[in-house]
């Protein structure tokens, strides 16, 4: 029986990478330019900050809940960051990243606590949350962060030519970050706790999982990766831009973790399976970017692969039932 | 049976409603109609009424909806407006709404119908969308200014215009001065908004005319259009993409402030500073670093301070009855300068201002 799950579950993953490979393919067959590493590294530059935001919207969903705020956290710690930056321009580059993991951490926790001291679906409260975190940013200032105020140490974090192995240290501060999350939830109580209550939240309860406490920690953690996220975002752009930055971005991550097999109904997920999500998108907008298909293509793109990841998804489960009842 | 009664009863009902809202449409695109024909008469009604009754600078409120909240082009407009309007006697506010959707603006201009504002100036998002209910305002004796933006195609839907500048002698200026750091030979594509956008798409047009009309672009060549829909992540993409297919491009030209960053961006991080020239429309601030290490020769743009402060003052002026905005008119503004008016009713409030590695430090916006 549990061979048989897990039979399937690598299944879905493999056909996310044999997707990859084939788009991948056939991009490579209609412009032949697209076989490089410029190009390669162009498909990795487009997921640090997708991937990492991705990571805290997969731990959301497996435990049962969807977060819409991440993107505008991204956005309010990425400009506190910038903001910092701009009122002092020695500020070490650490000091910045820790100041917006911890107001990721901070504005996380608020929609934890409002979820969980209230019992209201996260989807409702983190749209209500969404709004507040971009309205904030407006209320401090809402100027953009140009960039000659972001230090070039933070740029050249996100630029192939400056790193030694010729990835960019934002993709692998990203693949990091999946590194120690996988580690996390398979090896740590806390993390296998996540995939607990997102089974079956009461059974966990009556094995004295606090529901709250561990949702309360999910929230937290995926507000301070999107903190993190925000970081890299702006080392990608180069500048802060608070309205636009973010924006629609818990959708893409919505749609990365998704295809990347997460169970929208809890309690099934995993970090490999949303790192090919992402790579997947990030092929697929590079495809699109090079062959010159317009870009009105690329949201119906997303579209359809999401919708039929979700008909994958019920097809496995399905099966999975009809071989459980045998 | 009962279910089938209530079935029939509902589908009855249904059935009437979608009767009667089709009549109802009808019924609305009539009364547009009306309206429209009727609109042209009251044109002239309100003209002469702001004659019959001026208004003293004090009484008059002036709005401006913006495009969009907290883009940093936007905010010398903003301030410019407020200090003119304000120096002029008059009330000054402005909003703006979160996205740039067409019709996003809608809701705003009917709240300033509803609080009977005697301008309404505004950076319209959609040359077509907004058509209506500047109708509605103008009806209801609001005088409505484009601002930065047109709607083109529609200019006797609204009073007038206020550009910051002429756009086609921006881009022919903005054009020769991209070809020269190209040395006039090689390859450009051009990073623009989103498909459609007017102002982008005049300054590509300005650039094929001007290749077809003059030898000296004969070397160029114009290969593609990418479109970054003025988002900063896709219009990196684009551009790097494009680096990438045309191993041997020699320039991007970007008419666009998101654009001719990312454009410079993806440059650096190709390492093509110096072979790839980048030029375009952006604000000094943010283009102060390329333009410093040599990515951007140069960069171009308009002095939007003064196109607030023109359309502050002009606005006060209209509303009080003191100026007439008619095609061909010579309005004087004073500290502002002089400004005509052309067929449409469109000013341009001053010349296309240039940025350099000299003056970039110069400008605060």
């Amino acid at each position: 029986m549990k061979s048989r799950k897990l039979n399937l579950s690598s299944f879905r993953e493999l056909g996310v990478i044999a997707m990859i490979v084939i788009i991948y393919i056939v991009v490579c067959i209609i412009e032949p330019r697209f076989f490089s590493t410029t190009s390669l590294v162009n498909i990795l530059l487009f997921f640090p900050f997708l991937l990492i935001v991705s990571l805290g919207e997969m731990i959301e969903i497996v435990s049962r809940n969807v977060d819409m705020s991440l993107g505008a956290i991204l956005a309010c710690s990425g400009y506190a960051a910038g903001l910092l930056f701009k009122t002092n321009s020695d500020i070490p580059i650490a000091a910045a990243f820790i100041v917006a993991i911890a107001l990721g951490c901070v504005l996380g926790l608020i929609n934890g606590f409002i979820v969980t001291r209230f019992q209201i679906p996260s989807v409702i409260v983190t749209l209500g949350t969404m709004n507040i975190y971009r309205g904030v940013i407006f209320i401090l200032g809402g100027k953009q962060i140009d960039n000659s105020v972001i230090p070039q140490s933070l740029m050249a974090l996100s630029q192939p030519k400056e790193s030694i192995i010729g990835i960019p240290y934002s993709v692998l501060i990203a693949l990091l970050a999946a590194v120690l999350l996988a580690v996390f939830l398979k090896y740590f109580r806390a993390g296998r706790e996540i995939y607990e209550i997102g089974c079956n939240p009461a059974a966990a309860s009556l094995r004295g999982i606090s529901n709250n406490r561990v949702q309360m920690f999910v929230f937290t953690l995926a507000g301070g990766l999107s903190g993190l996220a925000g970081m890299v975002f702006i080392s990608r752009i180069g500048y802060m831009d608070p309205g636009a930055a973010g924006r629609g971005l818990e959708f893409t991550a919505i749609a990365a973790v998704v295809i990347g097999g997460t169970s929208m109904n809890g309690g099934v997920g995993k970090v490999t399976g949303t790192v090919l999500g992402c790579l997947l998108l990030g092929v697929i907008q590079n495809a699109i970017s090079i062959t010159g298909i317009s870009g009105y293509w690329q949201e119906a793109i997303y579209g359809i692969i999401i919708v039929v990841s979700v008909i994958i998804d019920n097809l496995i489960k399905n099966r999975l039932a009809v071989s459980e009842a045998r | 049976m009962k279910k089938k009664a209530l079935s029939v009863v509902l589908g009855i009902c249904l059935l009437g409603t979608a009767l009667v809202t089709g009549c109802e449409k009808k019924g609305v695109e009539q009364s547009a109609k009306s309206d429209s024909s009727k609109q042209e008469e009251t044109q002239g009604s309100t003209d002469d009424k702001e004659k019959g009754s001026a208004k003293s600078a004090s009484d008059v409120t002036v709005r401006y909806i913006c495009l969009t909240k907290g883009i940093p082009y936007f905010d010398p407009i903003i301030d410019g407006m407020k200090e003119s309007v304000e120096k002029a006697g008059a009330t000054f506010q402005d909003t703006a709404p979160d996205t740039s959707d067409a019709t996003a603006q809608i809701p705003l201009i009917e709240a300033a119908i509803q609080d009977k504002v005697d301008v309404i100036c505004i950076s319209p998002s959609d040359p077509d969308a907004l058509c209506a209910t500047f109708d509605k305002a103008r009806d209801a004796g609001i005088m409505v200014l484009c601002v930065n933006d047109d709607i083109t195609g529609n200019e006797d839907r609204r009073d007038g215009a206020v550009m910051s500048t002429d756009y086609d002698k921006l881009g022919k200026e903005n054009f020769e001065a991209f070809a020269e750091s190209m040395n006039y030979e090689g390859k450009f594509v051009a990073l623009s908004s989103k498909t459609g956008t007017p102002f982008q798409e005049n300054q590509m047009q300005i650039y094929r005319d001007m290749m077809a009309e003059d030898e000296k672009y004969a070397k160029m060549e114009f290969v593609d259009v990418l479109y970054g829909d003025d988002e900063a992540t896709k219009s990196l993409t684009e551009a790097e993409a494009a680096i990438q297919k045309y191993p041997d491009l020699k320039g991007i030209i970007s008419p666009t402030s998101v654009g001719i960053v990312a454009a410079a961006q993806a440059v650096e991080n190709a390492g093509m500073t110096g072979k790839i020239m980048v030029s375009g429309t952006g604000t000094p601030s943010q283009c102060k670093t390329y333009l410093e290490n040599g990515t951007m020769p140069n960069a171009y743009l308009w002095d939007t301070g003064l196109c607030g402060n023109v359309a502050g003052t002009l606005a006060v002026k209209l509303a009080t009855g003191e100026a007439t905005l008619e095609p061909g008119a010579e309005i004087d503004l004073g500290e502002y300068g002089k400004v005509t008016a052309d067929d449409d009713c469109l000013v341009p409030a001053g010349d296309p201002l240039k940025f350099t590695k000299d003056n970039a430090g110069d400008y605060d916006f």
